[in-house]
């Protein structure tokens, strides 16, 4: 009997130490955590749509979609944070459009899983560079082997051909959400 | 057995006679994970090393007040505290390599090494001995880390610490930061480590037995 409230009072203690340890490092760390989280998300939202000065968060959209304004406080876009399936895993992008919605400023690659030096080509200007000023009506399409024709048309990379597809479904079902919005009004 | 080893011994011996991943082939899965780049090896083997010091000189102190029973959930249990340490503080600090590492800096609670250095060692020895053992260890883990992450990333990707050491003319290979690459250097390193032991350990044994034919030799002359 002793042994058993020996092993108990001990678990306790620990266990209460550890505890009370814990939440005072957590105190002093969660702002911190959360003031990176945010610095990232807003260095995304302006860096897919440089001319932004301020920006705010759409509100009754059911995805992260931030109005951004310039520096008259104007409407000058949108950029939206959407995800969807890549090669291996989730692939998390940043989408800046302009404020009619029919044209991609730029996108950025937040988080991704893809194949090293296959598939992580998509985070590279190369690839990138491709969506800068692409026209979304009605979508946004891609073309393998060839170069693209059309305003609304981007190349796949070569050996990263469903990394590259995956980016494009991403950003046509954010489109379409974002579009609803607006069609609803609530943008 | 710890009263006639002395204090050196005790931090020496975790870098090369019981190399964590080399020669007690634990924590492999973080080894094999993260070594794609020095930089991550060197924040992992870090942050292993603070858990692990922490943790062993603590278990140390209060060994002989945890019941034999429960030793096990109570270690957990420190250990985990530490790890939560580490990972909120690499959080707040350092979220770009916190992000690199990923799940792994949580999986440090269920790293054998930890565990395995409390059970076999701290939970035996004073706290000064398990303060050296556990940076010894520590070290020894950093090593590793380093030298597969250094292997992997010249060849992977033709950078150390993120410089360019190769010339451009160099075609990274891939498969290097791929999981395969891990596994090759890793199999190869530790086969490099045995056949040099091996080797060493031959060449003791070949000179035993030629002082011993030599004492021989000398008693039949004696005898004649």
């Amino acid at each position: 009997m002793k042994i058993v409230i020996h092993m108990i009072a001990t678990l306790t203690i620990i266990g209460v130490i550890a505890g009370g340890i814990l939440s005072e490092v957590n105190d002093w760390a969660s702002p911190l955590i959360e003031a990176n989280q945010k610095a990232e998300t807003e260095k995304a939202i302006f860096l897919v749509n440089p001319e932004g000065k301020s920006y705010e968060a759409v509100a009754n959209a059911d995805f992260e979609i931030y109005k951004v304004f310039d520096e008259n406080k104007n409407l000058s876009g949108y950029s939206l944070a959407y995800e969807g399936n890549g090669f291996q895993g989730k692939i998390r992008m940043m989408i800046g459009l302009k404020s009619d919605l029919n044209e991609i400023t730029s996108i950025e690659i937040l988080e991704q899983v893809e194949t090293p030096g296959l598939g992580t080509k998509v985070t590279e200007n190369p690839f990138k560079d491709q969506f800068k000023g692409l026209q979304t009506t009605p979508q946004v399409n891609w073309v393998k082997g060839k170069s693209p024709e059309q305003p609304n048309e981007i190349q796949t990379i070569t050996g990263a051909t469903i990394s590259s597809k995956s980016i494009v479904a991403i950003i046509n079902s954010g489109l379409e959400k974002a579009r609803k919005l607006q069609k609803e009004g609530k943008l | 057995m710890s009263k006639q080893k002395s204090m050196w011994y005790e931090f020496y011996k975790g870098i090369w006679e019981i190399n964590p991943t080399f020669k007690q082939i634990l924590g492999t899965c973080p080894t094999l994970a993260v070594t794609v780049s020095v930089m991550n090896g060197i924040a992992m083997a870090l942050a292993t090393t603070f858990v692990l010091v922490f943790s062993s000189l603590f278990i140390s102190m209060v060994r002989k007040l945890i019941p034999n029973q429960v030793r096990i959930a109570a270690y957990i249990v420190i250990i985990a505290a530490f790890v939560t340490v580490a990972d909120l503080v690499m959080k707040a600090k350092f979220p770009e390599l916190s992000k690199a590492l990923g799940p792994f800096v949580p999986l440090i609670v269920v790293n054998c090494i930890i565990l395995g250095r409390a059970e076999a060692f701290a939970s035996k020895n004073s706290p000064l001995r398990s303060f050296l053992d556990a940076l010894g260890n520590g070290a020894g883990f950093l090593l590793a880390l380093v030298v597969m992450g250094g292997i992997r990333e010249i060849i992977g990707s033709r950078t150390f610490l993120g410089y360019q050491v190769m010339p451009n003319g160099f075609e990274p290979w891939l498969i290097m930061i791929l999981p395969a690459g891990a596994f090759l250097t890793f199999g190869l390193l530790m086969g490099f480590s045995n056949a040099y032991l091996e080797r060493k350990k031959r060449i003791e044994q070949q000179q035993k037995i030629l002082q011993y034919r030599k004492s021989e030799n000398e008693l039949k002359e004696a005898e004649a």
